[in-house]
């Protein structure tokens, strides 16, 4: 039985893909716990099983074996307490900026008027910096704004969970960094449960209060480290000693998992 | 917006008058008589003195290509979606779809006449749509299970069901595909009808106008009829264009 003081919570789950030529083992026993509020990075080497721990936290996957717990309850379909964003914005072309960024709005119940919709997705483009473009269409705005709107869409219902999958992984490093500040903003204003799938070691460090190295697939986690920065931050903060010696250690982590020594050589 | 007239209006307008004056040149430089092949001059006259029988035969003409264009949509996109969002569905049906679609048509006019006899009507618009329907049945099938997951997984994650999904994304995403096969289909469809109206003659349409004009040696008013139904096939295809502008817009660059 699960105790519900978790807002997220995965115990002992395993899980594996039907191939032709057989189960392809993905996730192994892998246990996880969020606290409410708290900002959670998971790494790993690519094609580890990232993207199906996303899936399994909103339900769109349900595991082999293991349990997946939101706000103490098992988790068996998606849920609209839960926001996603994905390293491919998919904006929809046809509808403005706005209409995209209200969109969940449109499924989840709720007794909000239409203006009241409005501006609740004003407010949040405001807050991501895209004041003034909310009825442009997607394809007149760069790959960062269309991320930033994606990111709006994935809050404007005030979910508890947030599950980003690589949001910012096809960015350039500057609109990156800049995007991780507008992250931070959020998470600070919007207090919500956030669960970030990324490549980059910099990104966890910078954003999160706990962060989890996956092992090589089947994966299950190697390590876990506490974020080192104050939740008043700045991106100077990425090269105090402590955030330094963090990366060191997470960089030596990812070549474990990857099967590698610390001269970067196949073990 | 002078210049966008211009481009979109007088430029086709232009073209279409360079083409009747190289027939024109054509048919003078080679001294062929009408018998051989009418010049835009003589169709002038054909169609004043047909303009009756034009105008009556084209609505009959127009009105069924119309129809079974528009059983072609409704049927074309309710297969395109259960082959879309079906696998099964669509390797069983793909199969049969092709051999149907490369039947020649005109084998089948026969065979329809017999099965509904005396169904001119019927007839004309299940040929029309018959021939009509396999682009938009394609078309549709690829754009919906070409969907980038991310695209379903956005509204399935709030627990939004199938309809929701096709109906806010899916079938939206769709149209500039499914316009694109229209286009297509409008050409096709005309091509059905007169097939019918050619083949089985029953006394109505621009086929059989062209049929009669065929009997009576009168080489003009034929030729006259291929031009009508180039006319009236142009006017069902910048119809289709402006309902794209319309429905998939969004789906043109800026230039």
């Amino acid at each position: 039985m699960s105790s519900s003081e978790f807002q997220i919570e995965l115990s002992q789950v395993t899980h594996a893909y039907k191939t032709k030529d057989g189960p392809l083992p993905v996730l192994d026993a892998l246990s996880l716990q969020m606290d409410k509020g708290t900002f959670t990075a998971v790494v790993g080497p690519s094609g580890c099983g990232k993207s199906t721990l996303t899936r399994l936290i909103a339900g769109l996957l349900i595991p082999d074996e293991g349990e997946v717990y939101l706000h103490g309850e098992k988790v068996k379909s998606p849920r609209s307490t839960v926001g996603m964003a994905f390293q491919n914005p998919v904006l929809l072309e046809w509808r403005t900026i706005l209409e995209n960024v209200l969109l969940p709005l449109e499924i989840v119940p709720n007794k909000l008027t239409k203006a009241e919709k409005e501006a609740r997705g004003c407010e949040l483009l405001s807050m991501v910096g895209l004041q003034g473009f909310e009825n442009k269409k997607p394809s007149e705005l760069s790959g960062g704004m269309r991320q930033r709107a994606s990111l709006c869409r994935s809050i404007v219902h005030r979910p508890e969970v947030l599950i980003l999958d690589e949001p910012f992984g096809a960015l350039d490093a500057f609109t990156r960094e800049d995007l991780w500040q507008i992250m931070h903003s959020i998470r600070v204003k919007e207090n919500i449960t956030t669960l970030l799938i990324t490549h980059d070691l910099r990104e966890c460090v910078f954003l999160a209060d706990q962060i989890v190295v996956l092992s090589g697939r089947p994966a299950t986690a190697q390590y876990v480290a506490d974020g080192p920065l104050p939740m008043d931050r700045t991106l100077e903060d990425l090269y105090t000693p402590e955030a330094t010696k963090l990366l060191a250690e997470l960089r030596r982590q990812i070549q474990i998992a990857q099967g590698r020594n610390d001269e970067g050589e196949a073990a | 917006m002078n210049t966008l007239l211009s481009r979109q209006f007088w430029i086709p307008v232009a073209a279409i008058m360079v083409f009747l004056l190289l027939w024109e040149w054509l048919v003078w430089f080679n001294e062929w008589p009408n018998y051989k092949m009418a010049s835009p001059t003589d169709l002038g006259p054909a169609f004043w003195k047909f303009k009756g029988l034009f105008l009556e035969y084209g609505w009959q003409t127009l009105w069924r290509t119309i129809a079974g264009l528009m059983l072609a949509v409704v049927f074309g996109v309710l297969i395109g979606m259960i082959m879309g969002f079906s696998r099964i569905m669509r390797e069983g049906l793909y199969p049969l779809l092709v051999g149907f679609n490369a039947i020649p048509k005109a084998t089948v006019v026969p065979v329809i006449a017999l099965i509904f006899v005396g169904q001119d009507n019927f007839n004309t618009v299940l040929m029309a749509f018959m021939i009509s329907f396999f682009p938009i049945a394609v078309s549709v099938s690829i754009g919906l299970s070409t969907l980038e997951p991310e695209y379903s997984d956005i509204l399935r994650s709030l627990g939004a069901s199938r309809f929701t999904i096709f109906w806010k994304i899916a079938l939206p995403k769709t149209l500039p595909e499914f316009f694109g096969a229209l286009k297509v289909s409008v050409t096709l469809a005309f091509i059905g009808t007169n097939l019918v109206e050619i083949i089985q003659p029953h006394g109505k349409g621009l086929g059989f106008l062209f049929d009669s004009g065929k009997i009576s040696a009168d080489y003009p008013l034929m030729f006259a009829v291929l031009i009508a139904l180039a006319f009236l096939g142009i006017v069902l295809f910048y119809i289709v264009v402006v309902l794209e502008k319309i429905f998939a817009g969004w789906s043109e660059r800026g230039s």
